[in-house]
């Protein structure tokens, strides 16, 4: 009821010359909404799951700060992901190599670090960066189209993962970034500490907001995906936008890999990251983001992250069965992009 | 407003209202159309037009007590479908085909003639043939992206007279046509109304008032104004209006032209190997130089190539005596030179971003700070300024583009160029889809250029545009720069002087 309330008060674009007092109103209304975006759904998901807690196992396990902790650095990779995610769908493009880079990244991270410790990192970041460039010349130079680019990536990149480790899993109990997945930055000694994986998870939002909001890059990134057209005839250069999207999102999944492998110890060029390009472009747009470009915010990427990993975390807690999992939260993505579409759709008929 | 001797109406609109979320878009407008009549609708943008015709369409309900009768019976209009079923057809002024499908395609669009389920293409050829009465000079298999916008519009009313329309909705049909196309375009519907129809037609352009109008209707805000017959046709009385008030010079041309500037940009047999073959003129400091010619004549295309949107085949450009060889848009501007294009939206303007930064984008880079950091307080201070100087009427610099009125956007998108501080202007269709106030507004504004020092090129297919604001006209034909009225070539600028040369058929006596 919270939506439906919301919802009326979004006023159309520009019936008449009269009313500037109620269109103004209108345009907050609905710049506040998209930026809370799915913020309502994802308290309620909360209360919901701690409400169903309680009645079925007596004790409400969801809400307390160990439960919370474990969700927020489950949910850390998927946010890195979609965050880079989110440079790529404001373009109107789209990438589905990021688990496939995360894999490769991971496995030359472990490798490296074998040899030469903590370098590891660097080496995995610098692996996505290429990736993710070679995705974007592609896209940029030689105007392939983004689906098509990224899909052959998926695969062959996925290849380079399983041959960078001879197809055999890379184990170092002595992994020198272990610390990144495991440990957590201390605040108040014995008080307060929040997990590294978080830390760099919001660092990671937090930069990447202030790119599309405090640069020259970030408006040029809603220009292309607004109107690629528009934007070159007004001198910004859309390939050097593309390939900034694609090298960043690139970037970011080397950073999940080093993520993911700082937790587990260890990496299997075949099983990590596998279709976590999916989770990542559902956070994207449950978070509102537009799939033709030029629409969105990272917050509301934040957010669908977090309706994601409250989703999946919540159910665990509830002793759903795995297959069920899957059902259920592949009908939550849908209902609540509907929902959305409904809210937003009927304030804004355009004339 | 009808006499006793009128036949019974083809279509009543009675008291129609329409509300947005507690804004009035429309409050009891009525309208009234008879059969084998054309019926100009006029009104500033923003003053209910579109959503009259829209409301008219089925595209959206109208508040309860609002009642379209079409023959004299309630017509049951509830979607667009219901629309289309009792006769109504409108041409938008977006053309609404797809352009991945061939122009018979197009016309049997969601009425495809079927054989269980399967298309049946044998009885489709009643759109050919329409096609060849409207005097198509494309076949029915060609593809609808192949063709220029004057022709799908063709298709568009072959669509709808092959439908069996009884009402023609036609929302400013002459803004992309040359006057070639336009001239055809009358005939056609004087043919039409001769058959019956009912043709309410949507323009700003007074010329096409006197040339087709049996009544004219005025709205105002969302409300009807009145309706003028035969002799009470008149210019002043259509403006005063529409406006409420009286627009006492509509052109303006207060700077000193051309003989007093330097040549500010020389382009010589410049050429890109398809449309343009040989574009070549002189723009002087402080002119307004006209680009004339028919559409396809490569106006647009040569603005294009001097704006290095497109990439040269042979010529030269000189800016300011040194020659340039700009690597696109953005060096381009960075010299001064920028380019209004004619396509507001599709090239234009960013729909879903703010006033704000549509103001900034071209020189939100200039301004930036430790390369690449928004400038935010002098991006809100070119706004402000942009807001105050070109009178755009907007309830903020944070609101989206999109929910301005056309003159607004317009508007906009000059202040985007102007906040660059060009020396040389190409503007391109400066004013259409504009209403009339935004119009004379436009008008000044390009005459405080040029009386400023700007370079000011102007292309327009509005031949009493030119002739009213240019110094100066060059005309095009098929690519070429052909020849010059005004300045010193000592011929009157003229509508009569660049039709000759823009048609070519007065220079071939001239050379004889």
């Amino acid at each position: 009821m919270t939506e439906g309330s919301m919802g009326n008060d979004v006023s159309p674009g520009d019936p008449a010359p009269a009313a500037t007092a109620g269109r103004v109103r209108g345009q907050r209304m609905r710049a506040a909404l998209r930026a809370v975006g799915m913020l309502p759904v994802l308290i309620i998901l909360c209360i919901l799951i701690q409400l169903a807690c309680i009645h079925y196992t007596g004790q409400g396990r969801f809400m307390t700060v160990q439960n919370l902790s474990i969700m927020a650095q489950q949910a850390s990779i998927n946010i890195v992901l979609a965050a880079g995610m989110t440079f790529v769908i404001l373009t109107g493009g789209i990438d589905l190599s990021v688990g496939s880079i995360l894999a490769s990244a991971a496995m030359v991270g472990m490798i490296v670090s074998k040899q030469y410790g903590l370098i590891g990192v660097p080496a995995a970041l610098l692996t996505g960066l290429m990736f993710g460039a070679a995705n974007g010349a592609l896209i940029a130079y030689i105007r392939l189209p983004p689906f098509i680019v990224t899909l052959g990536s998926l695969t062959a990149v996925r290849g380079f993962a399983r041959l960078v480790g001879d197809d055999l899993t890379v184990f170092d109990p002595n992994l020198s970034f272990a610390f990144v997945g495991n440990k957590s930055l201390i605040l108040i000694p014995g008080l307060i500490s929040i997990p590294w994986l978080v830390v760099i998870a919001f660092l990671t939002v937090v930069v990447c907001w202030l790119i599309l909001k405090r640069t020259v890059l970030g408006v040029h990134i809603y220009a292309v995906g607004g109107n690629e057209n528009a934007a070159r005839l007004s001198g910004v250069k859309v390939a050097g936008v593309l390939m900034f999207v694609y090298a960043a999102s690139g970037l970011l999944s080397g950073l999940g890999g080093v993520m993911q492998a700082a937790r587990l110890y260890a990496a299997n060029g075949l099983q990590i990251g596998q279709s976590y390009e999916l989770d990542a472009i559902a956070a994207v747009i449950l978070g509102g983001t537009s799939f033709v470009g030029g629409i969105g915010s990272i917050w509301g990427t934040l957010v669908g992250s977090l309706i994601i990993a409250v989703l999946s975390n919540g159910l665990i807690l509830l002793g759903v069965s795995d297959v069920w999992q899957y059902i259920i939260k592949g009908a939550v993505i849908i209902g609540a992009v509907t929902l959305d579409r409904y809210r937003l759709g009927n304030g804004s008929v355009r004339i | 407003m009808s006499t006793s001797a009128d036949p019974t109406p083809l279509l009543e609109m009675r008291r129609i209202s329409k509300t947005f979320s507690s804004v009035h878009a429309l409050t009891d407008v009525s309208l009234t159309v008879y059969p084998g009549e054309v019926h100009i609708l006029m009104g500033e943008n923003g003053a209910g037009k579109s959503t009259l015709m829209k409301v008219l369409a089925g595209a959206f309900p109208a508040d309860p007590g609002s009642e379209i009768l079409i023959g004299g019976r309630p017509a049951g209009i509830v979607d667009p479908l219901s629309a289309k079923s009792a006769g109504v057809a409108i041409i938008y002024q977006e053309l609404a085909l797809a352009p991945n499908l061939t122009v018979l395609e197009n016309i049997y669009l969601g009425r495809e003639p079927r054989r269980g389920p399967m298309i049946d293409r044998s009885r489709m050829s009643s759109g050919a043939e329409t096609l060849a009465k409207l005097g198509a000079s494309f076949g029915p298999e060609t593809l609808v992206s192949d063709l220029s916008i004057a022709e799908r519009q063709l298709v568009e009313i072959a669509r709808a007279i092959d439908a069996k329309s009884r009402i023609l909705v036609m929302d400013e049909p002459t803004t992309a046509l040359s006057s070639r196309e336009t001239e055809r375009l009358f005939e056609l519907v004087a043919r039409l109304k001769a058959e019956g129809l009912a043709i309410i037609y949507i323009t700003h352009r007074m010329a096409e008032v006197y040339e087709l109008a049996d009544r004219v209707s005025v709205l105002r805000d969302g409300r009807y104004v009145g309706t003028l017959v035969g002799e009470d046709i008149k210019p002043e009385k259509i403006v005063h209006m529409m406006v409420g008030r009286d627009l006492s010079s509509f052109y303006k041309k207060a700077h000193s032209g051309f003989s007093a500037g330097k040549v500010m940009l020389d382009v010589s047999n410049l050429s890109d190997g398809r449309r343009v073959k040989n574009g070549g003129f002189q723009l002087h400091q402080g002119e307004v130089l006209g680009l004339a010619g028919l559409v396809g004549a490569g106006r647009t295309e040569l603005a294009r190539l001097i704006y290095a949107a497109e990439p040269r085949a042979a010529g030269t450009v000189k800016l300011d005596g040194r020659e340039m060889r700009f690597r696109g848009p953005k060096q381009a501007t960075d010299n001064g030179v920028v380019y209004l294009t004619e396509d507001r939206k599709g090239h234009g303007l960013f729909l879903d971003m703010s006033v704000g930064d549509n103001v900034n984008l071209q020189v939100m880079e200039r301004d930036s700070k430790w390369g690449g950091w928004l400038h935010r307080r002098r991006g809100r201070q070119r706004t402000a300024h942009s807001i105050r100087t070109l009178a755009i009427r907007v309830s903020g610099p944070d609101a989206d583009v999109g929910s301005l009125s056309g003159g607004n956007q317009q508007k906009v998108l000059l202040s985007r160029l102007l906040e660059t501080q060009p020396k040389v202007l190409l503007l391109d269709e400066p004013t259409r889809g504009v209403d009339v106030g935004a119009k004379s507004e436009i008008y000044r504004i390009i005459d405080d250029l040029a009386g400023a020092g700007v370079a000011v090129l102007v292309i327009s297919s509005e031949l009493p545009e030119i002739v009213g604001i240019c110094d100066r006209v060059v005309v095009m034909r098929e690519g070429v720069t052909v020849g010059e009225v005004g300045g010193h070539s000592g011929v009157p600028i003229t509508e009569q002087s660049i039709m000759a040369l823009a048609t070519g058929v007065e220079l071939s006596q001239r050379v004889a």
